[in-house]
């Protein structure tokens, strides 16, 4: 805006328009969008795997039902943060190897040398000479796989939960009638899956979208990170000088995060509704148990 | 450096016992067993002084949320909203700048025969506010747990209760609790073991890790900077928590025994670990 040129003259609800519009501020903004596109990049994601991971686990095959059954403990037992910060810096340095053994054959020296991991330059990962927007992509790529690994897990115990909680005698009538294996997988047992899911998929989108915030661990500019940075006490020689006004950011993001959750909570009540009414249901009988 | 020599140096590296760098060059496996492993009395601290005092509170929180006073159980509504509604890091994040915003005061608290004096400045150190984050989290989390069980308790028994003349607090205490936990305590194990996972939070959110005393994440990631390597370090915090998480269901299934003992062995109902509502925040 043109008033905003020469900030030090502005005062009252001119300073805030000029403060507000500042480039600072709209990157503060899209990093709103970056949490959403997260999200909605995640969630599909995240159903494949927890769909991998529930049939392995129920898989005839013993290193296959392993496997499955180990990816759906992992996250019982360790917290999804160690997860969160391991992933990202292991596929990293996994790729970066591979690359280093693909382009530089030459290179005998070992990649961890003491306390260095060393690969040649070309196959450092975006090459260092690409565009900043490049390396951002990047990390915003490692964290979505981080993402999509932990929450595949647990979507796996949700759907293994939910596929063994449909009733036996459903699925023997449907072998009595003489469908296959295959028939009454696809016919009964995984569409009368859903409604048993329903509780578990719900709070399976809750946790998604509060564990958004981690990415500012990943070294994503985030929300938390421009929270932190737009808020810090500026001195004079800034254009907008203030005090320290975090407090009011982080208020901002809260308000942001109820918000969404209250809203997706508001839709999966409706969405429980619907089903519950659709198979004429006591909406007790979707809830395993004690509800949290 | 023998194993010996470094377990005497970083065995309380995280209270501030011991050596006072951290190991910088040369860091060998044993020394990152053990400075994890010290870290971990950070996280069991917290988890359980966290645990202790958010069960009472959550069972008061429970009760008011369930009471037919509109203020009790809207107030606790609200608060159970906010807590479960928003991520546990930006409450941690907000909490600190709050806390850092409070009055220098101190406040004597007299205990009869010592006085204590309770300063505001503990708050923005991380071994009482980010306690004080987690007791009013995990309060939440389990008072919607416990609100839920409340609600399932039989109306037969109440009116058994009152048939036999009790009311109020005996009432409660005898006939409505004990159910409560019954009920509840599968799902509670549940989140025990979420909140010691969410202690790993503390030190990567504002709460500063004075003098480098952190927790097993906090020297983890420590490590796997300094190493360039992670694939030692995050397994080893994962070894420790996965043995922690065992622990905690092995206390638990203690507890789910003795709510149980009236019960015949075949009826007791074995805690379940895979409800379908996970509760990592």
């Amino acid at each position: 805006m043109q008033m905003c040129v020469d900030p030090d003259g502005l005062a009252g609800l001119s300073w805030w328009l000029c403060y507000l519009t500042t480039n600072t501020h709209y990157s503060f903004y899209l990093s709103f969008g970056t949490i959403l596109i997260l999200i909605f990049l995640c969630a599909p994601v995240v159903m494949v795997l927890g769909f991998a991971g529930a049939l392995s686990r129920r898989s005839r095959f013993l290193p296959l039902r392993t496997v499955g059954l180990i990816y759906t403990s992992m996250v019982r037992g360790v917290p999804d943060i160690v997860f969160f910060m391991f992933v990202p810096i292991a596929m990293d340095q996994a790729i970066e190897a591979i690359r280093h053994k693909v382009k530089c054959p030459e290179v005998t020296a070992p990649i961890f040398q003491g306390n260095d991991f060393v690969v040649c330059t070309a196959a450092k990962m975006p090459l260092s000479a690409t565009d900043q927007w490049v390396h951002e992509i990047y990390g915003f790529f490692l964290a979505l796989v981080a993402f999509a690994i932990v929450f595949g897990a647990f979507a796996a115990n949700t759907l293994h939960g939910a596929l063994a909680a449909v009733p036996k005698n459903q699925l023997e009538t449907a072998r009595a009638y003489g469908m296959s294996e295959k028939q009454v997988f696809w016919r009964i047992h995984l569409p009368q899956m859903w409604r048993y899911a329903l509780p578990g998929l719900s709070n399976l989108w809750m946790i998604l979208i509060k564990a958004t915030p981690l990415l500012f661990l990943l070294g994503v500019e985030d929300a938390v990170y421009w929270a932190g940075a737009l808020g810090a006490s500026k001195t004079q020689i800034y254009d907008f000088p203030h005090g320290d006004w975090r407090i009011w950011y982080f208020s901002a993001l809260l308000i942001f995060y109820l918000l969404l959750t209250s809203v997706s909570e508001r839709f999966f009540k409706w969405l429980t509704l619907k089903v519950t009414r659709e198979h004429n249901l006591n909406t007790d009988d979707l809830s395993s148990g004690v509800t949290a | 450096m023998s194993c010996a020599d470094t377990f005497a140096n970083y065995a309380l590296r995280a209270i501030g016992i011991g050596a006072r760098l951290l190991p910088k060059s040369d860091i060998t496996f044993c020394e990152q067993v053990v400075l994890i492993g010290s870290g971990m009395i950070w996280n069991i601290y917290y988890g359980i002084l966290a645990i202790m005092t958010g069960f009472f509170f959550a069972t008061a929180l429970a009760v008011a949320r369930g009471s037919e006073r509109q203020i009790l159980s809207k107030s606790a509504e609200w608060f159970i909203f906010i807590f479960r509604g928003s991520p546990l890091f930006i409450q941690f994040f907000f909490a600190y700048e709050l806390f850092v915003l409070f009055p220098k005061l101190s406040i004597d608290i007299p205990l009869g025969f010592v006085t204590i004096a309770a300063d505001t400045r503990w708050l923005t150190k991380a071994w009482f506010g980010a306690l004080v984050v987690l007791f009013l989290n995990t309060s939440a989390y389990s008072a919607e747990i416990f609100h839920g069980a409340l609600k399932a308790v039989p109306k037969g028994d109440l009116e058994a209760a009152d048939a036999y003349g009790m009311s109020g607090f005996a009432r409660f205490r005898r006939i409505i609790w004990p159910t409560l936990l019954r009920l509840a305590w599968p799902s509670y194990t549940n989140e025990a073991i979420f909140l010691f996972h969410a202690t790993t939070l503390v030190f990567l959110s504002s709460f500063p890790a004075w003098r480098q005393k952190g927790d097993a994440l906090y020297y983890a990631n420590y490590l796997a900077e300094k190493t360039f390597n992670p694939f030692v370090s995050y397994p080893i915090v994962a070894g420790y928590f996965i043995l922690l998480t065992l622990s905690i269901i092995m206390v638990f299934s203690l507890v789910n025994r003795r709510l149980n003992r009236h019960l015949e062995p075949g009826q007791r109902s074995k805690i379940k670990y895979r409800p379908q509502v996970i509760l990592t925040r």
